[in-house]
């Protein structure tokens, strides 16, 4: 499936006609190719792009190596593709067309420790009516002896955001070939500068 | 890698920002010209109020908040500044305003919600028409 690495630049809006749309702008590629993987080599077939050069002083020695096979310098990123193969040595912003529906794939926001409220958008417990110093807990967390225990993957208080997350279906509303720019409509995940993975949407258009 | 996000960002809302746009502040009393749709007609529909906030400054989000009272009742609108359906603004009055939101004003009905003119910035406005028109 065809993508691009890019790093989120923001968010403003753009009017369409009379409509004003909220936009996040995306700069992507153009990513070279790093290695290219094929079923009888690798046992599947993907490509390998780069986003961000690094410089030759700050590049590990196996990393180097890795890049001087490609013929480019060291990257910062490296994300691999399945069952995609591009043309030419490099990916740009041309491999989407203005309309299409895309996923954006990055990493959320860290929120550090939170409670059940947040995380996991529990309704707490009232205000009032008696309720003393629990107004923002999860109450019962299970039931009695039988099982006597609380079930795994309970949803309780603990470390918040910095996870991978994939948004599913954004218009890619506007590219902008010379400024290797993508305006997808809506929000995506992560902070301003952080990086994203822009893929063909997996969704059905209906 | 270098690039200056604010500067990425500009460039996309430049083509919206209109040059047109006079000088306001909150406290003055500005009729709104804005387009409304109806069918595949359009036209003119007048908004006339003070403009009690404005938000986000210079940016291409920025926006203003207009209250009139219409028979007896408050309304408010907030328009986008550089919303292409607002066709013009006119300014009715310059009112004097000490603070940059007004919002006290939706709790004052009547004689207590009017704001005093600003007679030295009308008659700024009053001697730039005239300089206009003797050109």
């Amino acid at each position: 499936m065809k993508g691009i690495l890019g790093t989120k630049i923001g968010m403003t809006q753009v009017w369409r006609g009379d409509r004003l749309i909220p936009v996040t702008v995306v700069l992507a590629g153009p990513c070279p190719v790093v290695q290219r993987k094929t079923n009888d080599s690798d046992g599947y077939s993907a490509v390998q792009l780069g986003w961000v050069d690094k410089r030759d002083k700050v590049a590990s020695k196996p990393q180097l190596g890795h890049a001087k096979k490609a013929g480019v310098s060291a990257q910062r990123h490296l994300v691999e593709f399945r069952d995609y193969s591009p043309e030419d040595d490099a990916v740009t912003v041309d491999i989407f067309e203005a309309g299409q529906n895309v996923d954006v794939t990055g990493t959320s926001k860290g929120r550090g420790t939170t409670g059940v409220m947040k995380r996991w958008n529990f309704s707490g417990m009232g205000a009032s009516h008696g309720v003393k110093k629990k107004h923002r807990h999860p109450g019962s967390i299970g039931q009695r002896k039988s099982p006597g225990r609380v079930y795994k993957g309970k949803k309780m208080a603990g470390h918040y955001g910095g996870e991978r997350v994939t948004t599913v279906g954004l218009e890619l509303l506007e590219i902008r070939t010379d400024d290797n720019l993508l305006l997808i409509k809506g929000s995506i995940p992560g902070p301003n500068g952080g990086l994203v993975i822009v893929k063909d949407s997996k969704r059905k258009v209906s | 890698m270098k690039y200056n996000k604010g500067a990425i960002l500009r460039s996309i809302e430049q083509p919206f920002l209109k040059d047109d746009i006079p000088e306001f502040d909150t406290g003055d009393t500005v009729r709104v010209n804005y387009k409304v749709v109806e069918g595949n007609r359009t036209r003119i529909q007048a908004f006339e109020g003070v403009v009690i906030a404005r938000q986000n400054g210079k940016s291409a989000r920025s926006s203003f908040t207009v209250r009139k009272i219409s028979f007896g009742e408050g309304v408010e609108r907030v328009f986008p500044l550089h919303s292409p359906l607002i066709e013009s603004i006119n300014i009715v009055r310059r009112g004097r305003s000490r603070r940059a939101k007004l919002y006290h004003l939706r709790d004052l009905r009547g004689k207590a919600a009017r704001l005093k003119t600003d007679l030295s910035r009308q008659e700024a406005d009053r001697a730039k028409a005239r300089a206009e028109r003797g050109k």
